[in-house]
């Protein structure tokens, strides 16, 4: 099971609490877990990635393992900690005032 | 007894705020959507409890949410705006070409008869709609494709297509407006165009009087004369008597011709107000005094309307979707500023209060009449 950490305005769109676990099969990538995430919660659809570019919004950020994972290929695959579930996969909004 | 119920998006979020016929007292509701730029927020004629919202963030982009009880509760829906075929460019500010982006919904404008069926002013501007309640929306493309498209500019908020009025004489005439492109007329529901900007002058385009590159700010009609039109431009407060083809300035004795809002009264189609701003430079009330200004013939000869209005140090703006009006007798006239603030009036202007004062910046204003 894949866990994902999503910012607190995504987790009130898509009516979640806590993190949000998914069925995903192998490889485990960027893109193949935020497939995954829209299909389960379609409202998150475009609020990650653009719809037509499919490029993440340039104000947010993937992190896991403690490593800045935002510039890696979508289809390039998630550490091993990610695919096994030990560690989440962390969407990250940009700190701003406001 | 009749009530009204006051739609307002806000900067952090919706807020609803009810009355009886009376007017006197308000329940607020919200925020609904807390957190996010609520951009405008609207019911549908057809089914007063259908509302439309348009929720955006920096963040995380567009949303579109629908309710089908009045605002007690909502869902998401469709968010896609994918223009269409390949977008082409327009102006940028320095005068280069740049490709058209999908930035933001700002007026949401549901049809006079279907609840499903709603249009959508985007920026960088375009105008979308919808038939299936928002799950699915189409590009109405001949507006950027009429031509004019290159020579569009975003005023300083945005290439933005803010405003959207529906004939209820004729279904198939639309009037739209863009900053910084002008006003534009369809009269086959949406195929093709003709910008409506003839008459008009702006000083701050190197022709004054091009077909198009006006930054129009809002414009208001009166569902009983839909061939007239007034307009409050970036300056200049001007009407239509031909369904746009042509424009004369109605600024008169205003102290300032600056302005964001103009809105037309419920029972009087030649009873008109604004809210005159200082200047471009300068966003706020002129001597520091809010004041509504009310024309009851039509422009030209205009009365201020202060009583129950800040008349001293107050530096808010009122931005152009933040006035409406409801249709009891005597008509309510409100609006919303950027200091948080929602102004209600009974009586047709004649004296205001504030419904609420602290909301985070007004964006937008709507009122719906409910039996």
């Amino acid at each position: 099971m894949i866990r994902v950490i999503l910012p607190p305005h995504l987790r009130t769109l898509a009516q979640v609490r806590g993190d949000v676990e998914l069925e995903v099969e192998n490889p485990v990538t960027q893109r193949s877990v935020l497939d995954a995430l829209e299909v389960r919660y379609p409202m998150l659809r475009g609020t990650i990635r653009d719809h037509v570019t499919q490029q993440r919004r340039p104000f947010l950020r993937f992190f896991a393992c403690e490593e800045d994972l935002s510039h890696e290929p979508p289809d390039a695959p998630l550490p091993d900690a990610v695919a096994s579930g030990t560690e989440p996969l962390i969407i990250l909004g940009a700190i701003a005032g406001g | 007894m009749s009530k009204v119920r006051v739609l307002a998006g806000t900067r952090k979020g919706a807020f609803i705020l009810t009355s009886d016929g009376k007017r006197e007292k308000w329940d607020v509701s919200g925020p609904h959507f807390s957190g996010w730029e609520i951009f405008h927020v609207k019911g549908s004629p057809a089914d007063p409890n259908r509302l439309y919202a348009s929720q955006c963030s920096g963040w995380f982009g567009q949303v579109i949410q629908r309710s089908n009880d009045g605002g007690q509760t909502w869902a998401p829906v469709g968010n896609k705006f994918a223009y269409d075929g390949v977008p082409g460019t327009h102006q940028w500010y320095d005068g280069t070409p740049h490709p058209w982006e999908f930035k933001r919904v700002w007026h949401l404008e549901p049809s006079l008869t279907d609840p499903e069926t709603i249009y959508a002013g985007v920026e960088d501007a375009a105008l979308f709609h919808s038939t299936d309640g928002g799950q699915n929306w189409q590009e109405l493309s001949g507006l950027r494709g009429h031509g004019s498209g290159p020579k569009w500019q975003p005023g300083a908020g945005g290439m933005c297509l803010h405003t959207i009025i529906l004939d209820p004489s004729d279904p198939q005439r639309i009037f739209i407006a863009i900053s910084a492109a002008g006003a534009f007329r369809t009269d086959d529901a949406g195929k093709t165009w003709r910008p409506i900007n003839q008459g008009l002058r702006s000083a701050q385009i190197p022709d004054p009087t091009a077909e198009v590159g006006h930054c129009v700010h809002h414009i208001a009609m009166h569902p009983s004369r839909p061939r007239v039109l007034f307009m409050q431009k970036h300056w200049d407060v001007m009407r239509s008597d031909d369904a746009g083809n042509s424009w004369k300035e109605v600024s008169g004795n205003l102290p300032t011709d600056f302005g964001f809002v103009i809105d037309v009264h419920a029972h009087e189609p030649e009873t008109i107000y604004v809210v005159p701003i200082k200047s471009d430079g300068e966003h706020f009330p002129p001597d520091a005094k809010l004041r509504v200004f009310r024309s009851r013939t039509g422009g030209n000869e205009w009365e201020a309307l202060t009583k129950g209005l800040p008349q001293k140090d107050c530096y808010v703006n009122v931005l152009r979707d933040a006035m409406a009006i409801d249709s009891l007798d005597k008509c309510g006239v409100y609006f919303g500023t950027t200091g948080g603030q929602v102004y209600a009036s009974a009586d047709a202007g004649d004296s205001w209060a504030p419904i609420v004062r602290d909301l985070p910046a007004v964006l937008s204003v709507e009122v719906q009449t409910l039996p």
